[in-house]
């Protein structure tokens, strides 16, 4: 069924931990229950056909099978809880969410590509209370404030392989 | 040094043939209609060779499982099997190579066979480090291509890394080094073929040779330059391999003398097979006048040279392990002997050590059942000093709790059988379809001989 | 332990609907609580969601299934831990589940429960493969044929309501710990006043509590305090093993044994026993004895020590020098030694013991007594087979157990199920039982059903349901309540409403929560007894003659991997190698080297084994250390009607094994079928062929050199050709494991299996050596093969600093890691297998099939979200859990970046041990409790020489021997 992160996050600029709840907290970012559409959609749009299938689950219980974008192989185990903490953006994966209708995978999620910041964090690090913020522009150089925060919350992303592959 | 022509059993070349006759008996057996006898030959060794695929692809389709292999016997038939077809592989470029370069004429009517032979054991050896990793579809993962995927390098502190680079050069340089020198008889071939289809495949292959001085001249450089590069892979290929056991720290491996002890123990098993062979194909086409006795005494030699060497090496294993008083060493070296696999110790010792001393006697020498019989007898040893080393080193190693055996099943059976399959059938192919002995240099050494 | 953040979730919506949706939804639509991305579970669940099939791609194109409703409280992806009990023979030991997304996944000790003290032992280990076995009966049976609960709704009650004041209603159970049943045991009684109800257990311990009524007039518990004893004797009693009632006995055993500076002391242990026990390897000093001499040396022990008889009971010889030494030791130790007799020795023998421990001055100190938290009563059956006998038994119920396979074979329970007119069958599986019964009612796992029971010190306990009953299945309490016609039949109610009767009414509801939380409920712990020993009659007793002994005695004994049978159907029972014999996947008619050389037997030889014109054939095993003169048979095996897995496994024992009021070993006859049998075991090799590997000293050596362990073992140059690494920065984990501690339970080998989804490959693996475990318990036999002594050490990657293995992957799949830790990283491994070559510990596994294939979906829910499932074709070892650390590490990072607690990070190995012989930590922090480990003078690195460097040491065995024994061992 179709939904757009561009209407939601974007236009009517809902965070992004509204809906995924665990990213702070779990390694799971979670995919909201029909319960929390449910939360505006009681109201907002109560009738529309679009969202019969979310009325229809939060009604019986039964699942809206959602489609998985962003996939890692099973030896992989990536944690959002830890990421996210760190100040590493939600946008650094997956891209500009709040401007795509249909949500596509940006980064390769390849190895290579995960250790080009494990072992250089700096220019992709934020202060954590604004990981949500996916049009956050730095005023300073990334690096600068990348290094900073290191420094103070003493981040050093792992670089063995027992920290991915376990 | 040995003369040419002279008494029979001194000969390098008997009859004084002419030059035309020297052509026409080689490439004769190639344009001569296809023996019965040949194709019996074939279908025997080709239907191996289908069970040498079928047992691989039951191996990759269920895994390694098939095999006996265990915990704590991680490698058996996969890596004996391996070192032993690189052994084999060794004869062809010693005698293209080393015999060159010291101007052993004698090396000229059997080294075209004999790099042959190096080709297809190479071939076969390569088939195991493939297929005996547990997931052969990553297997590429052992060579240094950059990845960016995943941005990995194999790990260049691994013996098995250097096996990968070590035998691929060894593979190549043997192949170029085989296909130059035929060019010459490649030609010739083309110049005497009948059908325009030979014509044009010896044609391509030949790659325009005219026997012009200036190619004559360039052959000999290249030659020569190969031969060059190649000598010292003779020693540094077996060296290598060895070390996949040397650099390891399993008593039994864990040694210092594996190197000259593995290019030894695998010029022996070369010249072993070179001699089984030999014997058998110059009987089938007649080449008694191009190799003559004079060529199977001098590699019986060798094999004598050589088996002493390897007999010496076994001793000194014991010696220093008794000496170096370790005694995880020590039991190592008297379970090898006395141990479950006590069998393979002495089965080895007898066909690598025993046997070939008869070969002190001329008339042993010069016996071509004796020598078929003795060469047969070595390759056997051959492959049981490799699974002695491997099999009885693991299976008792440092904690007696971990303590295993092995016991090979029907597809470590069979899956060497094939290998065998592989290696005569490509062997069939070559004496079939190119000239088994090198004319031009037979022709030139006789040129040389007679001033002409 | 977060189940305090999470309890209360629990328990409010005890009785939500939401909460009853909720676990109605946890099968099959599992997936719909689950919100994240844990591959493998994925799969499975995308598979019950219909995209079947998709197991097999790589990369299937997955859906992600968000729960409707959310449940509050509970972040997907975040494991939860709930506190409940698992019953053996009636007694309860305390759990910690770890659940994800509503599957439990692994099982933990409760640390708050006085009998596991936060250990668990291999059977509650492996309950979570139990939990998940798709051989469980999925529905009602009649006649065998498949039925239906409806069926069933309508026969029970019309059948009961004829039964009138319960004429030839029989009642069987197993052993009642649960206060809620025995109410309800009672409920039925007083409606059917003429009904019988009777407790058995195949390894019932009728002979311990006939032994109290003797010496003190009532059936009474012994409450050991072995943490108090500094001399023990046992009698045949395993109780470091398969006999041990609580955990907590060997925790405080081991911590007797644990010895930190030469200034300290230790215990000392004598054991008297027949085949070779746990408890034996632990001995100071063990004398094997054939089952009829061991009461000739309680007799001669209780003279010796003065207590009645003047003349001795034994010859003069070893035993008895044997006897009076160990007298003497006992009596310069009153009030701080404990005599203790097993289930297999007579009454007499335990009256005694209950006399000698009197006379020593320990009741009261090193034991006290109590009311028996369960009682069984095995020759009821006897009554029953009468009654059916004569025709007068109507109505048979069997409340769990499988009588017809484990009753005393002279009692032939068959022929009583078949003259029952009505039999109903409460069970786990479709066992021998249920075949002949005319109704099966599966039975609810212990994880999935309302309960409750008591411990061994009568401490009470409720036991909560992980998730709703996967194939249906009613407790013993539901069925009871439905026989007794009670108006509540639901086993939540049935349990809540009995405890909240027994609490003050404003209390009842915190009380309950709190119970559910804690997992044991305050102040239900049994009040000691004082009671009078009955002097007279014992003295009576020691005058009555002893049976002769027969030229070859029989014992049975208790499975480690089957128990009494029930867990025949768990596979990574079945695989862990028994602690003394390493075999797997068989039992074995065991006998001592000198009687296999009298017989002419061989290991593996077959063998019919006679009595009492029964027959069975098993094949011999030789176990050094055995009595000669007897044979020790492993019960529960040998299962024919069972799952796929324990069927036709082993040979079963129990035909041999006869009822009567005393256990009597007579009447034998083994003779040779001159056939083999292939056994698979998974050591080999039982000598260290005088290596350095386990090193052992007396306690007094050990007291005039402390450094014995460097001297025994070569010395150990440090020198490397590889630029060597500085482990001084952050954490650098290590671990120590005291020798002298182990008992060699399986316990950490299949708390590690569950942890680390680590799969079973079978007999004939086994046999090729191929098991998979990570950790190994090597057993190493020390002096002559007659009588040798057992020494245990635990061998998993030893993480070495200096790694063989590293060095020669060719494809860099095991890397070492800034805190010192050997990764394995599977999806880079193509499997050349240098590795494991390499390794001197040979503590690498190699995946040489597809061991995960084929599984039935259910059984995958058991796995660890949080470790890779392996395919075939790649290497695999223990890793330290570094997923346990990875947690705690990310988890101490959010709660505002504070520093790692020493302790806080267990291995699973480390968590389960009952006897604290494992300990895991950081080697930076000096303080941590591993650190001062490795400055134990004991502490030695396993072939060290090789320069490995390994992280994981070993503290040397100590043993205390009584300097009066000199030499007599070997006797």
């Amino acid at each position: 069924m179709p939904y757009s992160h561009k209407l939601h996050a974007g236009n009517l600029g809902i965070d992004c931990r509204y809906c995924h709840t665990g990213v702070e907290q779990s390694a799971q970012a979670g995919v909201p229950a029909a319960e929390i559409c449910m939360n505006c959609h009681a109201r907002v749009r109560s009738q529309s056909p679009l969202l019969a299938k979310v009325r229809e689950s939060y009604q019986s219980g039964r699942p809206v099978p959602w489609v998985r974008i962003h996939r890692l192989p099973d030896y992989v185990h990536f944690n959002h809880q830890a990421h996210v903490l760190a100040g590493v953006s939600c946008a650094a994966c997956h891209g500009r969410v709040d401007q795509m209708a249909e949500v596509r995978q940006v980064a390769p999620l390849s190895m290579a590509w995960c250790l080009d910041c494990h072992r250089d964090p700096a220019p992709y690090l934020r202060p954590p209370e604004l990981v949500t913020r996916l049009d956050w522009q730095p005023e300073r150089d990334p690096r600068e404030i990348g290094s900073e925060l290191m420094a103070a919350r003493g981040i050093r992303p792992p670089l063995q392989c027992s920290g991915c592959h376990r | 040094m040995a003369t040419v022509f002279s008494s029979p059993e001194s000969a390098l070349v008997l009859g004084r043939p002419s030059l035309a006759e020297v052509t026409r008996t080689v490439a004769g057996i190639v344009e001569r209609r296809t023996p019965r006898a040949w194709w019996v030959a074939f279908a025997l060794t080709g239907s191996l060779t289908l069970v040498l695929l079928a047992m691989l692809g039951y191996l990759v389709s269920t895994g390694i499982g098939v095999w006996g292999n265990n915990s704590p016997v991680g490698w058996a038939f996969d890596i004996t099997n391996f070192v032993f077809w690189i052994g084999i592989g060794h004869a062809g470029t010693l005698i293209s190579a080393i015999l060159y370069l010291f101007r052993q004429r004698w090396r000229t009517s059997i080294n075209r066979f004999a790099e042959a032979m190096t080709l297809f054991a190479v071939a076969c050896a390569a088939i195991f480090p493939m297929f005996h990793v547990g997931r052969p579809w990553r297997a590429y993962w052992l060579f240094p291509a950059p990845n960016a995927w995943l941005g990995l390098w194999p790990n260049f502190r691994s013996p098995l890394i250097w096996d990968v680079f070590a035998v691929s050069t060894y593979g190549t340089v043997s192949l170029l080094f085989w296909y130059v020198g035929l060019i010459p008889d490649l030609a010739t071939l083309r110049d005497r073929a009948q059908s325009r289809a030979r014509q044009v495949i010896y044609g391509v292959l030949s790659l325009g040779w005219r026997g012009s001085a200036r190619h004559w001249n360039h052959y000999e450089m290249a030659y020569l330059l190969l031969a060059g590069l190649s000598t010292p892979l003779v020693l540094s290929v077996h060296s290598i391999v060895s070390f996949d056991f040397a650099v390891s720290l399993l008593p039994g491996w864990h040694t210092t003398i594996f190197p000259p002890y593995f290019v030894a123990g695998a010029i022996f098993s070369g010249f072993a097979m070179v001699v089984t062979l030999m014997v058998v194909a110059r009987q089938a086409f007649g080449l008694q006048h191009l190799v003559t006795m004079k060529h199977l005494e001098n590699m019986n030699k060798v094999m004598l040279a050589t088996g002493l060497i390897v007999g010496y090496a076994y001793g000194v294993e014991f010696f220093i392990a008794w000496y170096s008083g370790n005694p995880y060493e020590r039991f190592a070296f008297v379970n090898r002997a006395l141990g479950p696999y006590g069998w393979a110790y002495w089965i080895m010792v007898a066909a690598n050590v025993l046997a070939p001393q008869c070969f002190w006697f001329r008339r042993v020498r010069t016996s071509l059942p004796a020598m078929f019989l003795i060469s047969i007898l070595v390759n056997l040893g051959m492959w049981f000093e490799r699974f002695v080393i491997i099999v009885s080193s693991l299976h008792r190693d440092f904690l007696p709790s971990a303590w295993g055996m092995f016991r090979p099943t029907w597809v470590d059976l069979l899956t060497l059988a094939g290998s065998f399959g592989l290696f005569l059938t490509l062997f069939l192919l070559f004496v079939r379809f190119l000239p088994l002995i090198s004319m031009s240099e037979v022709k030139g050494m006789m040129a040389a001989r007679e001033g002409v | 332990m977060n189940g305090r953040r999470y309890w209360r979730s629990l328990g409010q919506r005890q009785d939500s609907p939401e909460f009853r949706q909720w676990l109605e939804r946890e099968f099959p639509q599992l997936a719909s609580e689950w919100t994240g991305s844990r591959r493998t579970l994925l799969r499975l669940m995308a598979a019950s969601f219909g995209l079947a099939g998709l197991t097999a791609c790589r990369r299937p194109a997955e859906r992600i299934l968000p729960a409707g409703r959310g449940i509050e409280g509970y972040v997907p992806g975040r494991p939860l831990y709930y506190a409940t009990i698992m019953t053996l023979s009636g007694l309860a030991t305390g759990l910690l589940v770890e659940t994800h997304e509503g599957r439990p996944t692994k099982i933990e000790g409760n640390p708050e429960h006085p009998s596991s003290r936060g250990a668990a032992t291999a059977f509650a280990q492996a309950a979570i493969l139990g939990l998940y076995d798709p051989d469980r009966s999925r529905s009602v049976l009649r006649q065998g044929r498949r039925s239906s609960w409806e069926e069933l709704a309508g026969f029970l009650p019309s059948h009961f309501r004829a039964a009138g004041r319960g004429e030839g209603l029989w009642v069987v159970s197993s052993a009642i710990g649960s206060p809620t049943l025995a109410r309800l045991k009672a409920l039925l009684l007083e409606k059917y006043p003429r009904a019988r109800w009777i407790e058995y257990e195949p390894l019932g311990r009728e002979q311990e509590w006939e032994g109290s009524r003797l010496a003190f007039g009532r059936a009474l518990q012994p409450q050991l305090r072995l943490d108090q004893a500094e001399v023990i004797l046992s009698l045949d009693a395993d109780f470091l093993g398969l006999d041990c009632l609580a955990p907590a006995w060997i925790q405080d055993f081991a911590r007797r044994r644990r010895i930190s500076s030469p200034g300290g002391g230790m215990n000392r242990l004598y054991v008297v026993e027949t085949a070779y026990s746990l408890t034996g390897a632990m001995a100071d000093h063990r004398r094997r004895a054939r089952p009829s001499e061991i009461p000739a040396l309680a007799q001669e022990l209780a003279r010796a020590l003065g207590l009645a008889g003047e003349l001795p009971v034994l010859q003069p010889g070893p035993p008895r020098t044997w006897a009076e030494a160990v007298a003497r030791d006992l009596r310069r130790h009153p009030g701080r030694c404990l005599v203790l007799a097993g289930p297999r020795q007579p009454a007499a023998v335990h009256a005694l013991v209950h006399w000698i421990n009197h006379a020593l001055g320990n009741v009261g100190r090193t034991v006290h007594y109590t009311e028996p938290p369960v009682q069984t009563q095995a020759e009821g059956l006897r009554d029953l087979a009468a009654e059916a006998a004569s025709g007068g038994l109507r109505t048979l119920v069997i409340l769990g157990g499988n009588p017809v396979y484990d009753a005393p074979a002279d009692l032939d329970f068959s022929t009583v199920m078949r003259k029952a007119p009505v039999s109903i069958h409460l069970g786990p599986e479709a066992d021998e039982t249920a075949a002949l019964a005319s109704w099966h009612v599966p039975e609810a796992h212990f994880l999935e059903s309302w309960g409750d029971g008591r411990a061994l010190d009568g401490t009470a306990s409720i036991q909560q349901p992980l998730i709703e009953p996967l194939f249906g299945g009613k407790t013993a309490g539901e069925l009871a309540a439905w026989i007794a016609g009670h108006p509540r039949q639901r086993a939540y109610d049935l349990v809540r409403d009995y405890w909240t009767a027994r609490w003050p009414k404003g209390d009842a509801e915190r009380l309950w929560q709190r119970s559910l939380h804690d997992g044991v409920i305050p102040e239900t712990a049994f009040p000691a007894v004082r009671p009078v020993l009955d002097e007279p009659r014992l003295r009576a007793l020691l005058a009555a003659p002893l049976p002769a002994g027969e030229e070859l005695e029989v014992t049975f004994l208790p499975s480690a991997s089957t128990y009494d049978g029930r867990f025949a159907n768990n596979g990574w029972l079945q695989e862990a190698p028994e602690p003394i014999t390493k075999l797997t996947w068989d039992n074995a008619a065991l006998i001592s080297p000198a009687t296999a050389r009298r017989l002419g037997l061989e290991a593996g030889d077959l063998a019919a084994l006679e009595r009492a014109g029964r027959r069975i054939v098993m094949p011999v095993w030789i176990q050094p250390g055995h009595a000669d003169g007897a044979v020790s048979l492993t019960l529960g095996y040998g299962r024919l009607r069972c799952g796929r897995v324990g069927r036709g496994i082993g040979h079963n024992a129990y035909p041999l094994r006869l009822g009567g009021p005393s256990p009597h070993p007579a009447g034998l006859r083994l003779s040779k079928l001159g056939r083999k049998y292939p056994l698979a075991v998974t050591q080999e090799h039982h000598s260290m062929e005088g290596r350095p590997l386990v090193r052992e000293a007396t306690l007094d050596e050990f007291r005039r050199n402390p450094d014995f362990t460097a001297r025994e073992g070569p010395k150990v140059e440090r020198f490397s050709l590889f630029r060597e690494h500085a482990y001084t920065q952050g954490h650098q984990w290590g671990m120590a494991v005291d020798l002298n501690a182990c008992i060699g339970c399986n316990a950490c080998l299949l708390a590690c299996q569950a942890e680390n989804n680590i799969p079973i490959v079978g007999k004939e693996q086994v046999r090729r050596g191929r098991e998979m475990h990570w950790i190994r318990l090597d057993r190493y036999y020390a002096g002559g093969e007659d009588d040798p002594q057992v020494v245990w050490q635990p061998v998993a990657c030893q993480q070495c600093e200096m790694a063989p293995c590293e060095t020669v992957c060719p494809v860099a799949a095991t890397n070492h890691s800034p805190e010192g830790l050997n990764d394995m990283t599977y999806n880079r491994c193509i499997g050349t297998r240098y590795c494991a070559n390499n390794c001197p510990y040979k503590v690498r596994r190699f995946n040489f099939l597809d061991y995960h294939k084929g599984l039935e979906e259910i059984h995958k829910m058991a796995y660890n979200p949080d470790v890779t499932v392996r395919m075939r074709g790649v290497m695999e070892k223990c890793t330290y859990c570094v997923q346990r650390i990875e947690e705690k590490r990310i988890q101490a990072k959010a709660e505002g970046r504070r520093p790692l607690r020493d302790g806080e990070i267990l291995t699973a190995c480390q968590q389960t041990c009952p006897a604290e012989a494992i300990v895991f930590g950081d080697l930076n922090d000096p303080e941590s409790r591993v650190s001062r480990l490795k400055r134990d003078p004991r502490n030695y690195s396993l072939l060290g020489e090789l320069n490995t460097r390994p992280r994981t040491s070993y503290l040397a065995k100590l043993r205390n021997p009584n300097p009066e024994l000199e030499g007599l061992e070997s006797s």
